[in-house]
């Protein structure tokens, strides 16, 4: 790989790694880092324990498998599996199968970019940022948004609060992802 | 392709990301953004956002035994997934609702049809197919319409909408959208009650049509 490792974050460079070569320990420290967040984040939306590990483990799971659609151009390894979890969970909570987007896959030989990758690192770096800049109650409703806690109509009523520097960092990153994908797609 | 001019509003896509979108529009949504490349980036970035917040989330230790369990289950043979690819005029997401076949389309009159892809006590995902200059029936909405355009083009009182536009009504539009002159409209139409067509059918005649 062309670019330099060091620069690109660790998270990235052990996604990039399972994605490629199926690293199983770099799978392993993925699992470490990210299986007590997504069981925490889970048990917020009112999960036992027990149920909550189960999620965890269909996600991880499907993060082994579906880690040739990983593409550090356009989204963070947590974004990425913030989104494949949120899936898992309607799909086992629902019992329902969750409508998604046509994936876009990258050309298969493309040469990895390393000045967009760090790019959208810089912008998720400053999103999280702003987001232990606000008080906690602020966080705990945009946690509960993204968490699918609030309704439509609730999270229409609630933007505008406390959203400002953030909305402007995810504009930032939109740009960014922006011009990336219409680069992909013509 | 004329570009798009007709978007999703953030907030839906929030909710989208989330997963706090019911079904039936989360079937325009999706199909709406496989069209759409401005959407999937705001998508993307509601994305980073909740992968902020996975980062940042209080870590809570999983049991003892599960990474050992799941490694060991990598190597076993997944059920694949069927994948459902853009087909004509129909994006992924409609392919998928359609389980891979064609539009089942029933008359509703005048040249118009449509063809359920589900429906429930709380809403419905259509296809409506209306021949060029027809109108839409003179519906109403109990809530929220999402109207995504497939083929051909429609206009209504808040302007025109083409290939890839969506329009997000809420149940304070009283709206007669027409289809343009020429190819016939093919559109996606995802409600959160039954729409109500007026005067096409009888309303007597509602629940045989399933409307
Ligand atoms: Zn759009
Ligand atoms: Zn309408």
């Amino acid at each position: 790989m062309s670019h330099n490792k060091s620069e690109i974050s660790e998270q990235t460079v052990l996604m990039i790694a399972v994605r490629d070569n199926q690293d199983r320990e770099a799978f392993g420290a993925l699992f470490d880092h990210f299986a007590p967040r997504l069981k925490g984040f889970i048990m917020r939306t009112g999960c036992s324990a027990p149920q909550a590990e189960e999620i965890v483990q269909d996600v991880m799971l499907t993060v082994w498998r579906k880690a040739s659609m990983f593409d550090p151009h356009r989204a963070q390894v947590s974004a990425w599996i913030y989104q494949i979890a949120r899936n898992r969970h309607i799909d086992i909570v629902r019992k329902e199968s969750r409508p998604v987007p046509e994936e876009l896959a990258e050309d298969p030989g493309a040469e990895p970019d390393a000045s967009q990758i760090l790019a959208v690192e810089q912008e998720a770096g400053k999103l999280k940022a702003a987001l232990s800049s606000l008080r906690p109650e602020q966080r705990d409703m945009i946690e509960k948004a993204y968490l699918g806690e609030l309704t439509h109509q609730e999270i229409s009523d609630q933007t505008g609060l406390p959203l400002g520097t953030i909305k402007s960092r995810i504009r930032l990153g939109l740009e960014r992802l922006r011009h990336e994908l219409k680069g992909l797609r013509e | 392709m004329t570009a798009i001019t007709h978007h999703i509003p953030d907030d839906i896509l929030a909710a989208y990301a989330a997963g706090s979108l019911p079904h039936h529009y989360a079937v325009a949504v999706a199909s709406h953004v496989s069209l759409c490349t401005q959407c999937r980036a705001s998508l993307e970035a509601h994305q980073t956002m909740g992968g902020a917040l996975l980062e940042t989330t209080e870590a809570v230790a999983v049991s003892g035994n599960m990474k050992a369990d799941l490694l060991a289950q990598l190597d076993a043979p997944a059920k694949p997934e069927p994948v459902y690819s853009r087909r004509g005029i129909y994006p992924g997401p409609v392919v998928a609702a359609l389980k891979g076949q064609g539009p089942a389309w029933k008359s509703l009159g005048m040249g118009v049809r449509q063809s359920i892809l589900s429906q429930d006590k709380h809403g419905s995902v259509r296809l409506l197919y209306i021949p060029g200059g027809q109108a839409v029936p003179d519906h109403g909405h109990n809530g929220l319409e999402m109207t995504l355009v497939l083929q051909g083009s429609f206009s209504d009182e808040t302007g025109r909408f083409g290939v890839g536009d969506i329009e997000i009504a809420n149940e304070d539009l009283e709206h007669t959208p027409i289809a343009d002159p020429g190819d016939p409209c093919i559109c996606l139409a995802a409600t959160d009650a039954p729409l109500r067509f007026n005067a096409l059918v009888p309303r007597l005649l509602q629940p045989l049509f399933r409307i």
